[in-house]
């Protein structure tokens, strides 16, 4: 499978161990993914607003790259895929507006200057976790099992919320936990899953941010986890960064690891450890990598 | 021959110009001493950022006004500047990261990606393009892709979202150019041999030529890359 690949700008800043990590274990799998050129930042809100087209200009003109490579054969999808949940909410938000609003969509085809062509509507946003799910959980080569490892499957909001661009049930989702399973781990049940990790409170109300940051984090801690995954570069953040702010203030602070779900899936498939950029990530996460190792290249 | 001539409008007034007259030469023609607003007279100065409409089109355009050359109809007006916030920074101070503009010209993260600079830019420059690598801390691309920015400020008066294209662009260029550009021995050899006195013979010789001689080894001069 080749699939047009919508990076974002926190792939090729914040979040770099995410995309390395994503494309080392998609290679693995069978999973090329092909980085769509010239593309332009997904407008990082969806504008609510019912008459601010020009907010939708960005993720439209993504589209408008796919709908090009899909032109050339340079791919083998007409889906467009994301790993950081808020690109995939914004963009799959403005494209089901689009689909549904040929008013809309004429407008802004009038204002997309300096294009050779009009968005037609008809490409898909979807996220890793959905290719992954429909490639088959139980299809993955699992060299290394991560055994006994408790696992946290953190959503936040944007991979669910509002119910018609969730990858999953919003109140109950399983994606996660089901390649949880598949990767030889132990899958926990816990109660925040899906709250909120203060968002961009991150950058004027620390202290809010701090407080939703612990929150999760003990009740993943209650629930027996061990460690935290994630699917959003803004959640790492926070999560992560926040906390290890948190730890360097108090010393009685326990910390949890916070991982990229593909950081995990690329150990369980057995990649190199320099595909998964695990000293990007703050909390050091070697402690409980130890028990693994089988991870390639680790010393 | 008589020349023929057409009309414009120069800020709303009318005037006759010969055919064929850039908007510099039909400013001139019609009498006006141009003091701000024209520079170079060659294209690469950026002084002479105007907007015109021509006739029967909807469209408010923008040119230099050294290389646009008028039609029947034009209406023209310059604008010789264009105000833009410029916080004042130490280069030696920053880091070649986002976080520079995050705090230097946090208006960049507000494009829309609408590409309406890239319409206005008369130097052909896809300006979306390197704000959006600005945005994605690729300093090297915006570096390129700015490189032939001559600042005339056209992007910045069409961006619908107030971003000052060409001071973010130049500060991607001089990031690139203090911490990531590979290091040019040759140059610093050159600053050497320059420091040394080995061109000050030449420059005396220039300085004595007249306009014509000035021009004419100007544009003989050999270009040699290697
Ligand atoms: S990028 Fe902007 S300032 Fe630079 S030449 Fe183009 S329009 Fe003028
Ligand atoms: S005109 Fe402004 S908002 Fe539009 S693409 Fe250019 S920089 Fe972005």
């Amino acid at each position: 499978m080749k699939i047009p690949y919508f990076p974002g700008c926190t792939m090729k800043t914040t979040a770099k161990n995410f995309e390395m990590s994503a494309i080392a274990s998609a290679k693995k799998i069978g999973i090329e993914f092909v980085e769509i050129p010239r593309w332009n930042c997904c407008g990082v809100v969806s504008s609510l607003t019912s008459d601010d087209l020009m907010k939708h200009l960005a993720p439209v003109r993504n589209f408008l790259r796919v709908q090009e490579m899909n032109k050339a054969e340079a791919v083998s999808e007409n889906r467009l895929l994301t790993l950081c949940s808020m690109c995939y909410n914004t963009l799959s938000l403005t494209n089901n507006r689009m689909k549904e609003n040929a008013d809309e969509l004429q407008k802004i085809n009038d204002f997309m200057h300096r294009e050779d062509e009009n968005y037609a509507g008809s490409v898909d946003v979807v996220h890793f976790l959905s290719i992954l799910d429909e490639w088959g959980f139980d299809k993955l080569k699992i060299e290394n099992p991560l055994k006994n490892l408790k696992v946290a499957s953190y959503y936040g909001c944007m991979l669910l919320r509002p119910k018609e661009v969730g990858i999953d049930d919003p109140e109950a989702p399983q994606i996660m936990e089901k390649l949880v399973t598949a990767m030889g781990a132990e899958s926990v049940e816990w109660d925040a899953k899906s709250r909120c990790c203060g968002s961009y409170h991150t950058v004027k109300n620390i202290d809010l941010v701090k407080k939703l940051v612990s929150g999760i984090i003990n009740d993943a801690r209650e629930n027996g986890a061990e460690a935290i995954i994630t699917s959003c570069p803004l959640c790492a953040f926070n999560l992560d960064v926040r906390q290890k702010e948190m730890a360097v203030k108090n010393s009685d602070f326990q910390t949890m690891p916070i991982f990229y779900f593909t950081q995990l899936l690329g150990i369980a498939l057995g990649l190199e450890k320099s595909d998964l950029g695990l000293e990007f990530n703050a909390i050091n996460p070697n402690e409980i990598l130890k028990k693994y190792e089988k991870i390639k290249g680790a010393k | 021959m008589e020349k023929k001539m057409v009309t414009v409008y120069l800020s709303g007034e009318l005037f006759k110009v010969p055919e064929g007259s850039t908007i510099i030469m039909a400013l001139e023609y019609a009498g006006f001493q141009l003091k701000r607003g024209v520079g170079c007279r060659e294209g690469y100065c950026g002084a002479c950022a105007t907007v015109y409409r021509e006739k029967g089109d909807y469209k408010l355009k923008g040119g230099l006004g050294c290389q646009t050359v008028v039609t029947e109809g034009m209406a023209i007006t310059q604008i010789p500047f264009v105000p833009a916030e410029k916080p004042l920074y130490e280069l030696e101070t920053l880091t070649p990261d986002v976080g520079t503009f995050t705090n230097l010209f946090p208006s960049v993260f507000r494009c829309v990606a609408c590409n309406t600079c890239t319409k206005a830019c008369p130097q052909d420059i896809q300006v979306m393009d390197y704000i959006q690598s600005i945005i994605r801390g690729d300093l090297e691309s915006a570096a390129n892709i700015s490189f032939d920015c001559i600042r005339c400020g056209l992007c910045a008066m069409r961006c619908p979202a107030e971003i000052v294209q060409y001071d973010n662009g130049i500060l991607a260029r001089r990031l690139y150019g203090k911490y990531l550009a590979k290091k040019s021995p040759e140059l610093d050899n050159r600053v050497e041999e320059v420091k040394n006195g080995k061109y000050d013979a030449d420059i005396e010789k220039l300085n004595k030529m007249d306009r014509d001689e000035l021009s004419k080894v100007y544009y003989d001069r050999e270009i040699k890359i290697t």
